[in-house]
C-alpha cells in the first residue's frame, strides 16, 4: 500500500500538554511517520511553544481562523445546532474529577454562549486553553468547530481522531472532507466513572463512535465496552494494544530507602475510582501483617485522596503508607527504579502502559485482570480488583521469594522486546489500507 | 520376527488446591479434592474404563497374542481408589489376563533421581511393593519418570535388579542407529535399553487427528504398512505414549478407539509381526550395541530434556527448596509427614511452572491448572512454607 496522509486530532501532546493520552499519541505518530505516514496533528492549543524536532506537522487551534466562505462552512450557531446534545449546559466531569462541581456550573453556562468578540468580520477565532479545566465541554466544541475547518486546508485521506475530546472535530472534518474517519479509544467515560457516567461524555463518545468509519481500541477489554456500552457493531472495531518505548535512564537505584529489608510497593495514578487505589490500600494492610517491613506508595492525585487517607487511619497503617500527590516525570522515574513491586488495581483499565513502564525499570508487576495490558502481559502477576486476598498474597510473595522476582525480570523484560510502537503503527496502518479501500469501492 | 512393544503411562497427579500465604498455619490440608475427583472420574469415564474394555477384547480376540504394558504411578492408583474403583478393577483384570506387564517407577511419578538417590530408592520400592499388592507381580523393568534418562539412572535401576529400562530413543543418543534394537547402557551389563520410536509414538499419540498432516486420516491399515516396512531391518517396534491419548488426548470421535481396535488386526496380516512386552522383547532379542547417555533426556517437548521441568528461576527455586526439606521429614519419623512430603515432589508441580510455552507450544498450558507458571510457584511455596513449619514444630514437639 502507499503511504497515508493523515489528519490526526489529539488533546494531548508532549511538551505542551502531556498526560497517558499525550504519550501514547507522541509514541504513536513517531512510529507511523518512522513507517512513512504523513500526519498533520491537530493540538488545541501549543501555548505559544515552538515544537523541536518533530516527527509530524502540528498545527495550533488557536492559530486557526476558521473563514465564513469557504464550501461547506456553517456558522458557530449552525454548528452548535447541529451538535444538539442533551444536557449541553449540564456540569461536566473531565478526566481529573474533583469534589466541587457548583463553579463549573456557573461558568459553563457563560462560557457556552458565544460572543461578538469571537466573531471577526469575516472569520472566528477562539481561545482554546487546552486545560481540563471547568470550560472543558465548550473547549471540545469550539475546537472541534475550528479544529474540524482544518479538513478544507490540509491534505489528507484518512482523519484519525483520539478519544472523546476530539470526535467532534473528526466528524466536523469528515463533513467537510468526506474523508473516512478512525476514532481511536483510549478510555471511555465508562471506564472513568463507573455507573456514575456523565451523560453529555457519554453522548460525544457514541456520536463520533457511530460516525467512525473503522473504530481502533486499545484492548479487547475497550472493545466489548464499545460494543456493549455504545451498541456499536464488533465488525468496525479493530484492538491495537498500546506498547512502550525504551527510555535511556533505567537504572534501578535504592536513593529512597534506608533499610534493605524495607521494600516499596508503588501505585502511581489518580486517586480516582476508576484507578482501585481503595482495593490497593486493603492489600496494603493485609501485607503488613506479614510484613511489617513494606511501605506502600501512592502516587498521584484525585478525588479519592481524603477518603484513603482517612481510611488509611482507621487501619492504623499511617506509618506504612505515604500519599506524595501528583509528581513530575523524573519523580516518577525515581520512584520506579526503588521500587520492589508496582500495582496496577484498576476497577476498569483500558490498557496501563504504566505496568509495561515499571517493568522497563526492571520492577516486578501485579496487575488487574480488568485491564488491556493484561491481555498482552503473561509475565505479570494478575488479580481480580476486588480479591485484595490475592493481591496482598502475590506481593508477599514477591516480597518473599527472590527467585520468583528474577523469573519475572527475565520474562518480562524479554517480553517487552515485542511489545513495540512499530508493531501497533503497522496495525494501525493496516486499519487506514481496510478503511482507504472502502472508501475507493464506495465511490 | 520383529515386535510391536507397546507401554502406556497412566499417571494423575494429586494438584494442590488454591493455597494462599493466608492458609498458612490455619490449614495443613493442601489437595483439592474436588479438582482430582472430577478429573480422575472423566479420564476415567473419557479413557481407561473404554480403553481398558477393549484391551482386554483384544486380548481374548487375539488369545494372548496381543500383549501390552504399563507404568500406573502411585498417585494414579491412590486416586482411583479414592475415586474410580471401578478403574482399578479393571486393570486388575487386566493383570490376571497374563498379557500385561506393570513396569515400576517412582511412586510418586517425581524427580528425586535428579535430588536424591536415596529418596528415589525409597519411591521405587513403594511402588514396586504397590505393583504386587495390586496387580501380583515383580516388575523386573523400570521407566523413571517422563523417561527421564541418563547412565545413571540406568546404574541405579541395574543395581536394584531391573533387566530393562526405557527410555526415549532420541536423535542425539541415538545418531545414525535405529530405536528398533535392543540396546545396552554403555555402563551396565545386566540391564537392556529399550528406546521410544518417537515417529511412529507419536503418529498416534500427537498426530493421530491432526487434519493438517499430509497422513490425516491415519488407519490400522496405513499405520501396519509403516510398521511393516522396517521388516527385516528391526526387532522391537517401540511404541510408547501417555495412556491418556485414547479418549483424552484424542478423543472418541477422532476414530482412535476404531483405530486401536483394528490394529492387531492388520499387523497380523504380516505373519512374521508380533506383541511382546519391554520384558519379553529383552529377554528374546540380543543387545546390539551400547548406547552412552552422559547427559540427562527426557520425553518432553521437542527439546526432549529437562527444561519442562527444570532450569528456571521458579523450578529450580521449588525443588531445592523441598529436597531440601528432606532431611528434617525423616527425622520426625512421622509417617503422614513422609507422605505429604513425598507427594510434593511429583515432577507435575514443577512441570506446571515451566515458563517456556510462553515462546513456543501450549501443550503445558494445556495440562496447566493455574493461571500461569508464575501462580503455580506461588501456591507451591506457600503450601511448602506451612508444610516446614509444620515439620519444625513436629521436631520441636519431640525434642521437647
Amino acid at each position: 500500500m502507499n503511504m497515508s496522509k493523515i489528519l490526526m486530532y489529539g488533546w494531548e501532546f508532549p511538551p505542551f500538554i502531556t498526560g497517558g493520552l499525550g504519550v501514547a499519541c507522541y509514541d504513536l505518530t513517531k512510529a507511523l511517520s518512522s513507517l512513512g505516514t504523513e500526519i498533520t496533528f491537530v493540538l488545541p492549543t501549543m501555548k505559544g511553544k515552538n515544537p523541536v524536532n518533530s516527527h509530524l506537522h502540528l498545527l495550533d487551534t488557536n492559530d486557526l481562523r476558521v473563514p465564513n466562505y469557504i464550501d461547506k462552512s456553517i456558522s458557530y450557531e449552525e454548528f452548535m445546532e447541529k451538535i444538539d446534545l442533551i444536557g449541553i449546559n449540564s456540569s461536566l466531569r473531565p478526566y481529573i474529577t474533583e469534589d466541587s462541581y457548583q463553579e463549573f456550573i456557573n461558568r459553563m453556562y457563560e462560557s457556552n454562549t458565544i460572543t461578538e468578540e469571537h466573531i471577526q468580520k469575516d472569520f472566528y477565532q477562539f481561545n482554546i486553553s487546552g486545560d481540563y479545566g471547568p470550560n472543558l465541554i465548550a473547549e471540545v466544541f469550539r475546537y472541534a468547530f475550528v479544529a474540524g475547518s482544518v479538513a478544507a486546508d490540509v491534505e489528507h485521506e484518512v482523519i484519525h481522531a483520539h478519544d472523546w475530546l476530539t470526535f467532534l472535530a473528526g466528524v466536523e472534518a469528515k463533513r467537510i472532507s468526506g474523508k473516512p474517519l478512525v476514532c481511536h479509544v483510549h478510555a471511555l467515560e465508562t471506564d472513568r466513572s463507573g455507573i456514575n457516567v456523565n451523560q453529555q461524555i457519554f453522548e460525544i463518545e457514541k456520536r463520533g463512535l457511530e460516525a467512525a468509519d473503522q473504530i481502533i481500541a486499545v484492548s479487547y477489554l475497550t472493545k466489548n465496552s464499545i460494543v456493549n456500552y455504545y451498541g456499536i457493531s464488533p465488525d468496525k472495531i479493530s484492538v491495537v494494544h498500546n506498547a512502550v518505548s525504551k527510555k535511556k535512564s533505567t537504572q534501578r537505584t535504592n536513593s529512597v530507602k534506608k533499610d534493605p529489608d524495607e521494600k516499596i510497593i508503588l501505585f502511581l495514578g489518580r486517586i480516582t475510582f476508576q484507578k482501585g487505589p481503595d482495593y490497593f490500600l486493603e492489600a496494603a494492610a493485609k501485607v503488613l501483617q506479614k510484613y511489617p517491613k513494606a511501605r506502600f506508595v501512592l502516587a498521584g492525585s484525585g478525588d479519592m485522596i481524603n477518603r484513603l487517607i482517612e481510611r488509611t487511619a482507621e487501619l492504623k497503617i499511617g506509618r506504612n503508607v505515604h500519599f506524595t500527590g501528583f509528581l513530575k516525570r523524573p519523580e516518577v522515574e525515581e520512584l520506579f527504579a526503588s521500587s520492589d513491586v508496582y500495582v496496577m488495581s484498576s476497577v476498569s483499565e483500558p490498557f496501563g502502559i504504566s505496568c509495561l513502564e515499571a517493568i522497563l525499570f526492571d520492577v516486578p508487576v501485579v496487575i488487574s485482570k480488568q485491564s488491556g495490558a493484561a491481555e498482552v502481559l503473561q509475565s505479570a502477576l494478575k488479580v481480580d480488583f476486588w480479591d485484595t486476598e490475592e493481591l496482598a498474597n502475590k506481593i508477599l510473595n514477591i516480597l518473599n521469594h527472590k527467585a520468583l522476582r528474577k523469573e519475572l525480570q527475565a520474562q518480562a523484560s524479554e517480553e517487552l522486546k515485542h511489545i513495540q510502537w512499530e508493531k501497533s503503527a503497522q496495525h494501525v496502518i493496516e486499519v487506514y489500507d481496510k478503511i482507504k479501500k472502502q472508501a475507493a469501492v464506495c465511490k | 520376527m520383529p515386535s510391536i512393544c507397546f507401554y502406556f503411562q497412566v499417571h494423575q497427579p494429586k494438584r494442590l488446591r488454591k493455597y494462599t500465604i493466608f492458609d498458612i498455619n490455619k490449614s495443613h490440608f493442601y489437595e483439592t479434592d474436588e479438582a482430582n475427583g472430577s478429573i480422575m472420574r472423566k479420564v476415567a469415564y473419557k479413557c481407561y474404563l473404554p480403553t481398558n474394555e477393549l484391551m482386554l477384547e483384544l486380548i481374548k480376540k487375539y488369545n494372548g497374542a496381543f500383549r501390552i504394558s504399563y507404568a500406573v504411578s502411585g498417585v494414579a492408583i491412590e486416586q482411583m481408589k479414592r475415586f474410580s474403583p471401578e478403574t482399578l478393577d479393571s486393570f486388575k483384570r487386566l493383570a490376571d489376563t497374563g498379557c500385561v506387564e506393570f513396569i515400576n517407577e517412582t511412586y510418586y511419578h517425581s524427580l528425586a533421581f535428579l535430588y536424591s538417590k536415596e529418596e528415589w530408592k525409597r519411591q521405587v520400592a513403594q511402588h514396586n511393593e504397590l505393583m504386587r499388592q495390586e496387580f501380583g507381580q515383580e516388575p523386573t523393568t523400570f521407566r523413571n519418570t517422563e523417561l527421564i534418562y541418563h547412565n545413571e539412572v540406568a546404574k541405579a535401576a541395574e543395581e536394584l535388579g531391573f533387566k530393562t529400562i526405557l527410555a526415549e530413543g532420541a536423535d542425539k543418543i541415538l545418531g545414525w542407529r535405529s530405536s528398533n534394537f535392543v540396546y545396552q547402557p554403555s555402563n551396565c551389563d545386566n540391564i537392556k535399553l529399550l528406546l521410544k520410536n518417537y515417529q511412529l509414538s507419536d503418529d498416534i499419540a500427537f498426530r493421530f487427528s491432526n487434519k493438517g498432516w499430509a497422513s490425516y486420516p491415519l488407519t490400522a491399515c496405513k499405520f501396519s504398512n509403516w510398521v511393516h516396512e522396517l521388516d527385516g531391518n528391526a526387532e522391537t517396534i517401540n511404541l510408547f505414549m501417555d495412556y491418556e491419548t485414547f479418549g483424552e488426548h484424542q478423543w472418541e470421535d477422532t476414530g482412535i478407539f476404531k483405530f486401536l481396535y483394528a490394529l492387531p488386526e492388520y499387523i497380523f496380516k504380516n505373519p512374521s509381526f508380533n506383541f511382546k512386552t519391554p520384558s519379553e522383547v529383552a529377554a528374546e532379542y540380543p543387545v546390539r550395541d551400547r548406547v552412552d547417555v552422559p547427559y540427562y533426556v527426557s520425553w518432553a517437548d521437542t527439546e526432549r530434556d529437562l527444561t519442562a521441568w527444570k532450569g528456571n528461576y521458579l523450578q529450580d527455586d521449588a525443588l531445592e527448596a523441598i529436597f531440601s526439606l528432606e532431611e528434617k521429614v525423616y527425622r520426625t519419623g512421622n509417617d503422614e509427614l513422609i507422605q505429604t512430603y513425598r507427594a510434593l515432589t511429583t515432577s507435575d508441580h514443577f512441570y506446571y511452572m515451566c515458563t517456556k510455552w510462553f515462546a513456543d507450544g501450549d501443550v503445558h498450558k494445556y495440562f496447566n491448572p493455574y493461571e500461569s507458571p508464575y501462580e503455580a510457584y506461588i501456591n507451591y511455596q506457600n503450601v511448602l512454607k506451612d508444610f516446614t513449619q509444620t515439620v519444625e514444630k513436629e521436631l520441636m514437639v519431640q525434642t521437647a
